[in-house]
């Protein structure tokens, strides 16, 4: 390229009305497309967690979602759950009366955070049904947590009832090696999948933990729909 | 190149003679990431597509008002934006789908085939010519992932497309939807492609030599 004489230079003016040119075009795009979007995403949303919790709560037919806070529990709005509240999901049945609670566990799986919903039986004080939220565990090794049969098992009545001053679960909830399970708050491992295991157990332990707490005693508020 | 390209050469350059993924081995990124399906790379390609074709016509429009001082800043900035409208779509579209595909598409802004196509080609063609090839780039692009996605799918996971080819005793080669499988896979339609490459270039060569009078 020949050098030209300073006729070709562009001024500083020209570049920055270049550039604010582009990102005022740019700008009307981004945002036209997020508000139109912006229905369909959350419905979206809203339609992919009642599927999940479906699938961990079979009787229920409408899904509420709720914040446990420090001082009780709270209808949930439309942003992620404030900071130290649990989100949880109240479920209903055709009859509109509670069919059971869903919430959310996650702990670091073998490759990334494995997150599990868990169905709570509030009157059994046990939980009833496990899925998964999002996993990026080993095919065919680590994903064997939603089919395996013996493990699926584990979840037809874990025991998370609470202490006597309802401050803490009885017995955490524990994962132990393949076939030592001894007690009904115990997770029987996945034989060669323990580290994915252990992280289910560790999500609805943690989760549980704080949970149920803030919602047993609260429990008379959710009884039926709201 | 030397002649000016018609409209049908710019479509047909990136689904053979400049496949960004199989000739320029560009975008490797997403190639060896998002292909553990066939539905992924489709999806993900279409993705890149679109992204390629819009920001392509916006940089071609807009050509001979973007000072070369700051083209590079101008052409993030358009990509960026097209990526996130890409992003949006898809949550819009199935979350299933946003989920699979995770940080890729984001990262489809970081993909060399986009500003390489918006530089090298779109900021010195008319807009038509600029969007013809950066569809065909996408395209390209996209025939590359599916053709590894679809190995992958079917070794790994007995399926095509989510319906299982083989019955219920077939033993999945899990090592292909893993990250090796990715590397695998790509390698061995290298091998393919160098072979066709190789392949017509001795036919070239004999039919060269031909004319003068030795026959095979």
């Amino acid at each position: 390229m020949s050098v030209q004489p300073e006729n070709s230079m562009t001024s500083s003016a020209a570049m920055i009305r270049a550039l604010g040119l582009i990102a005022a075009i740019c700008g009307v795009i981004i945002v036209g497309v997020y508000e139109i979007t912006l229905n369909a995403v959350n419905a979206n949303r809203k339609i992919a967690l009642e599927r999940q919790v479906f699938k961990v709560l079979p009787m229920a037919k409408s899904v509420q979602a709720y914040d446990a806070l420090a001082g009780g529990i709270a209808p949930a709005g439309d942003h992620d759950a404030p900071a130290g509240a649990v989100r949880f999901y109240a479920a209903y049945d055709a009859a509109g009366k509670l069919a059971g609670i869903a919430a959310e566990g996650s702990s670091a799986g073998y490759a990334d955070q494995v997150r599990v919903l868990y169905a709570y039986d509030p009157e059994k004080q046990v939980i009833t049904g496990l899925g998964v939220v999002s996993m990026r565990e080993t095919p065919g090794i680590g994903d064997k947590i939603l089919v395996d049969k013996a493990f699926i098992q584990n979840f037809v009545a874990l025991d998370v009832a609470l202490s006597s001053d309802m401050k803490t679960l009885a017995n955490a909830v524990k994962t132990v090696k393949h076939g030592t399970k001894s007690h009904p708050w115990e997770i029987d491992a996945i034989s060669g999948a323990t580290v994915t295991s252990k992280a289910v157990g560790r999500g609805i332990n943690e989760s549980a933990q704080v949970l149920l707490p803030k919602l047993v005693p609260n429990l008379a508020q959710l009884r039926s729909k709201s | 190149m030397n002649a000016p390209a018609s409209n049908f050469d710019e479509f047909m350059d990136g689904l053979w003679k400049q496949n960004p993924i199989f000739v320029m081995v560009l975008g490797m990124c997403p190639t060896l990431a998002v292909t553990v399906s066939a539905i992924n790379s489709i999806s993900m390609g279409l993705a890149t597509t679109f992204v390629l074709a819009a920001s392509c016509l916006l940089v071609s429009m807009l050509r001979h008002a973007i000072p070369k001082e700051v083209r590079i800043a101008s052409y993030i900035v358009i990509i960026a934006t097209f990526v996130t409208v890409v992003d949006y779509a898809i949550q819009a579209i199935s979350l299933e789908l946003y989920e699979a595909l995770g940080a890729y598409i984001k990262l489809i802004v970081a993909n060399c085939v986009l500003l390489g196509r918006a530089e090298a080609h779109a900021a010195k063609n008319p807009p038509l010519p600029a969007t013809l090839n950066a569809i065909g780039m996408g395209l390209g692009f996209t025939i590359g992932l599916l053709s590894i996605g679809a190995v992958r799918e079917i070794l790994g996971a007995g399926a095509l497309f989510g319906i299982p080819l083989f019955g219920p005793h077939f033993q999945p080669w899990v090592v292909m939807v893993l990250p090796p499988g990715g590397f695998f896979v790509l390698a061995g339609w290298l091998i393919v492609f160098a072979a066709i490459k190789a392949r017509k270039q001795r036919l070239q060569e004999a039919e060269n030599k031909a004319p003068a009078g030795a026959k095979a």
